[in-house]
């Protein structure tokens, strides 16, 4: 499991590397006053607020579950997952649903945005500077007119059994 | 039929169908390198399946076959018209003695010896010998007026080459196309072969060719897949609807909707029955396999099938296929001694390899054991070492179970020498892997010298299962109805109510004190102060994990539903609690509780073992048993304990209703006189007030112990020291980390009985009793328990020592003998005995701590009249008295 995981993301990266001049799709989300992108292809839906059940001893970043067209959704509190504190007010948030590995799993946000094109060339590495825990989750940051894009890679973001290895 | 052989009869039919089609095509295209192989293929795994199954003629035939098409393959022949139809001949000749395999379930007599002359030699020459070849180049024509419709059907099974890499299965090497198709092919090809084949020899050729192909149909595994999913979401929309008309007597909906469910009921069944098949079916293959390695390695190997119809999904079956076949292999070759080992180790010569499966609590659980040399610690620590997997601090800190785990890495074997069965370090890691991948877990027992187990636990992902919705602490949660014994409701002034005993809450049901765990607790969502309620009013779930049954205090108690257990993602799969998860049927989704998971969370180390990286770090003894000790004091600070399955119930009894008869002090209890006995002679009661007893029970008697003061109950290893000379104490054991005094209950039962009662044990001849028990604990717990009872009692420490006394003589109206023993255990003992001629009739009670029905089956195979679980004394004395009425 933790082999194939590896692997995944350095390929995605690769694709995100290599596609010099073209555009990239990403669907954006945002928590707080950053701006997330993720790859367009891996998003299989879009949620506004949902009965989430609660999933006694799972780890914190674990929201619960809920029910998607008859399918069971893990929903992932990214919010947790970035070491964020909790949101203020009230406002439920959207969810977006990803597919990994044949489950899928719902990556709370607080807003999803539009469907972004954005140009390859405005692609950068993670800066050397950023939090550990964010440069675990980026694939790297695309430079927008007006604010900075960053990447999330999803494989990571859901490998918790990863994290916790490299914790402990 | 045999399974394999209508195996091997439906998957030839279908390869034989294929080859017609095949050979035709050769005809055409004589130097298609690609299709010659699949001819040659196909034909070298008739001829293979065959030997295995034991059919010389039809093997001899395939053989000849198959050597005319090498010689062609290596081009050392060419491809002619004579040649195909030479071959043609040798398949329906094939096709005419499956047909006779599949009447009469054997090959019809007589040979081919004409056919097989012929081949060979046209193997030889490449020429048709004189004479013969007129007749069958008449027939070589036939099949050519129909090539049309052949070659149209032709190139159908063709863009399935094979989809998925054929996991190592000989017998299910040739994929079958999906059925539309091969059923295309076999009309076409049995159309082409009317033709071809030879009337006269067998005449019953196309009727029977196919009649196996007709009963059963090879459908693509992906379609169930689907079709299950279908079924488990029409049952999710069924649940919803039967909500929505729920309390509504008068709808109109009623009616259909109960016909709905119905059916849907039934379709479910249908379509899950369409997946199971007996494990059996992948253990076929196993007798044979051990048998070739005992013979190449020089062994005795006796394997043992337990539970062979225990039916799982297909799908599950085939990827557990091989991890069983290795770990079989794994066990008679690494795990068992050779001959001259097992005779130096005092074992029998003949090793045993056992294979048990069943189902527990919507898993399947298969038990791959042998009786061989174990695990050796020292070896694998010196090869982790080697490879590099630890350091050497590390190792100092592990226990034997953790070390064992290393077997499960990667080029981990610690075989000496590389055999051609395994010690090639590709193994366990592959194994795990495997069973991981469908959602199991591989655990290990393993005891230097007496022998390793494997346990295999799946879950039955598929399964629709009936379970109990309850709520705890808001949220709602789904518990196997399988596991559910009853539901008591729980209230402080109904005959029911729970206690506590320190913090931990029990309650009486039946004269048995019921551990109980409270669900809000165990998972987290306990909201601090509302504990106190709990005791006002509850509802307690009665589950039962094999033979561990304990209550889960829950909030509140919906109604069963029909549930699809459906796997949890895979970041949550270490949650040991739950099994699954699902959605109810008004849409939420829901957790599905592991009753086994809670039990292995509270204490009860269950039938598999250790579960899990945090029991394995708590307790470092892992591999003895805890047993469950209640505390109390009595007379001065001493801390003593006694076994709580002992104790029938706790009672407070006040003073004041202490009467004295004879100098002795009763109460009247449930309408009988109850003697109360006190821990010493020097004891002093309160003089007022309410006093705790702890009440024992043996069969029609009941008998008050006087304590001060309850403390608590205590899960522990039980290691008695044996110091005790005085009257009443078995002797002392740290308990919870503090030297504590055991009591010998059955030296009180005796202080209250030998006065009331005694008299009465000269009522008939005491029956002579022999009891083996390696345990000094055990053995001074029931000899005076069982001389109570009116027995005579002799107990030795092992069966060897049992077997000296037979010897020397010694005569017993019965035995009772614990199972895990060192030395020789108790199956052994009892199997010695058998056919014994003084002690052969003499009846055996097994006694142990594992009392699964595997464990019945296997103690009345070899001898044992009974089995009874350790501490059950009731049942011991009745067990032992309705055997000797027997006798």
């Amino acid at each position: 499991m933790s082999d194939k995981n590896a692997l995944v993301p350095s390929s995605e990266r690769n694709t995100a590397l290599d596609l010099g001049g073209s555009t990239k799709d990403f669907v954006t989300a945002t928590i707080g006053k950053q701006m997330f992108g993720i790859p367009v292809l891996t998003v299989q839906d879009v949620l506004g607020p949902q009965r989430i059940t609660r999933i006694p001893l799972a780890p914190p970043e674990v929201a619960g579950s809920l029910n998607l067209r008859g399918r069971i959704v893990t929903a992932i509190d990214v919010r947790k997952r970035l070491g964020l504190r909790n949101k203020e007010g009230d406002d439920p948030g959207m969810s977006i649903v990803v597919d990994q590995g044949g489950e899928l799993y719902s990556l709370m946000v607080d807003q999803v945005g539009e469907v972004l094109s954005v140009p390859q060339n405005a692609f950068e590495r993670n800066p050397a500077t950023l939090d550990p825990r964010w440069r675990e989750f980026s694939d790297g940051i695309f430079r927008l007119e007006k604010n900075l894009l960053v990447i999330l890679d999803v494989t990571r973001l859901l490998d918790f059994a990863g994290s916790v290895k490299q914790v402990g | 039929m045999d399974d394999l052989l209508s195996e091997f009869l439906t998957e030839t039919s279908e390869s034989l169908s294929t080859l017609d089609v095949e050979l035709v095509k050769l005809e055409q295209n004589p130097n298609d390198p690609d299709i010659l192989s699949n001819i040659f293929r196909l034909v070298h795994t008739i001829k293979g399946t065959c030997g295995f199954l034991g059919l010389p003629r039809l093997e001899a035939v395939a053989h000849a076959g198959e050597n005319v098409l090498g010689k062609i393959r290596d081009g050392e022949l060419v491809v002619t018209p004579d040649a195909v139809t030479l071959v043609l001949e040798s398949i329906d000749t094939i096709k005419y003695l499956l047909g006779e395999l599949e009447t009469n379930e054997a090959e019809p007599d007589g040979n081919d010896a004409d056919l097989i002359a012929r081949l060979n030699h046209f193997a030889d020459t490449g020429t048709l010998p004189a004479g013969a070849g007129s007749a069958p180049k008449a027939q070589a024509r036939a099949p050519e007026p129909e090539p049309a419709p052949v070659a149209s059907a032709a190139p159908e099974p063709e863009p399935e080459p094979e989809p998925e890499p054929e996991p190592a299965a000989p017998a299910a090497a040739a994929t079958p196309p999906s059925a539309p198709k091969s059923q295309a092919v076999a009309a076409a090809a049995s159309s082409a072969h009317d033709g071809g084949a030879k009337g006269d020899a067998h005449p019953r050729n196309e009727t029977k060719e196919s009649t196996v192909a007709a009963q059963t149909i090879r459908v693509n595994v992906e379609l169930l897949e689907n079709l299950m999913t279908l079924v488990s979401e029409l049952v999710l929309t069924r649940n919803q609807l039967l909500q929505m008309v729920r309390g509504k007597d008068d709808s109109e909906f009623t009616v259909p909707l109960q016909r709905l469910s119905h059916i849907t009921t039934d379709l479910q069944e249908g379509v899950m029955k369409t997946r199971m098949q007996p494990i059996g079916n992948a253990w076929a293959k196993l007798p044979r396999i051990v048998r070739d390695l005992a013979l190449e390695m020089g062994k005795k190997i006796d394997l043992q099938m337990i539970g062979a119809d225990t039916e799982l999904d297909r799908q599950v079956l085939e990827l557990i296929k091989d991890p069983l076949t290795h770990m079989v292999r794994n066990s008679a070759d690494h795990g068992l001694e050779d001959i001259q080992g097992r005779r130096d180790a005092g074992k029998p010569e003949t090793g045993t390899v056992t294979l048990n499966a069943y189902h527990e609590g919507g898993h399947i659980i298969i038990e791959i054991s042998d009786d061989g040399r174990g695990l050796n610690v020292e070896r694998i620590k010196a090869k982790a070492l080697t490879n590099g997997l630890v350091t050497e601090g590390e190792l100092e800190n592990m226990s034997d179970q953790q070390i064992h785990q290393f077997i499960f890495k990667p080029g981990f074997s610690t075989a000496e020498k590389v055999t051609s069965v395994s010690g090639r370090g590709v193994g366990m890691d592959v194994v795990r892997t495997n069973i991981e991948k469908i959602g199991g877990t591989v655990e290990l027992k393993s005891v230097e010298g007496r022998g390793s187990t494997f346990i295999i636990k799946i879950p039955l992902t598929l399964a629709i299962v009936s379970a109990l919705i309850v709520e705890s602490g808001g949220e709602r949660f789904a518990i196997p109805q399988i596991s559910v014994l009853e539901l008591v409701r729980a209230s402080s002034n109904s005959e029911h109510s729970i206690e506590r005993i320190h913090d931990t809450p029990v309650l009486r049901l039946r004269n048995r004190l019921l551990p109980l765990v409270t669900l809000k607790r165990i998972l987290g969502l306990d909201d601090t102060a509302a504990d106190a309620e709990v005791d006002e009013e509850a509802f307690i779930v009665v589950a039962q994990v094999g033979t561990y049954s304990f209550g889960i205090i829950v909030d509140r108690v919906f109604d069963t539903e029909e549930i699809v257990v459906k796997p949890v993602a895979p970041i949550l799969r270490d949650l040991s609690l739950f099994s699954g998860n699902t959605i109810l049927g008004d849409g939420s989704v829901i957790m599905i509780l592991d009753p086994n998971g809670i039990a292995t969370r509270t204490g009860e180390i269950t039938v598999g073992g250790q579960q899990g990286v945090e029991s394995k770090a708590k307790s470092e003894s892992s591999d003895r048993e805890t047993t469950s000790m209640l505390v109390f004091r009595a007379g001065g600070n001493e801390i003593r304990a006694v076994p709580l399955a002992l104790v029938a119930r706790l009672e407070e009894i006040d003073v004041e209703s202490i009467e004295y008869s004879n100098g002795r002090p009763l109460v009247q209890y449930r309408g009988k006189l109850m003697p109360l006995v006190f821990i010493d002679g020097a004891y002093q009661m309160k003089s007022e007030g309410r006093q705790p007893t702890l009440v024992f029970q043996d069969r029609e008697r009941t008998m008050g112990l006087v304590v001060d003061e309850i403390v608590d109950i205590v899960d522990d290893v039980l290691n008695v020291e044996l110091t005790a000379d005085r009257d009443g104490l078995v002797g002392s054991a740290v308990i919870d980390g503090k030297a504590t005094d055991l009591i010998d209950a059955g030296y009180y039962l005796e202080l209250a009985f030998s006065d009331w009662f005694g008299k009465e044990e000269g009522r008939t001849e005491k029956k002579k009793v022999l009891l083996v028990d390696d345990s000094p604990f055990f053995r001074n717990l029931l000899t005076p328990m069982l001389s109570v009872s009116g027995f005579k009692v002799t107990s030795v420490e092992s069966a060897e020592q049992a077997l000296e006394l037979k010897n020397n003589g010694a005569i017993f109206d019965a035995i009772i003998s614990d199972i895990e023993m060192p030395g020789m255990n108790g199956f052994e003992f009892a199997e010695s005995l058998q056919n014994d001629e003084s002690w052969g009739e003499v009846p055996i009670i097994a006694l142990s701590s594992h009392t699964s029905e595997e464990d019945f089956e296997r103690g009345r195979r070899v001898g044992f009249s009974d089995y009874v679980a350790k501490f059950d004394r009731d049942a011991l004395v009745s067990t032992l008295i309705q055997t000797l009425a027997a006798v």
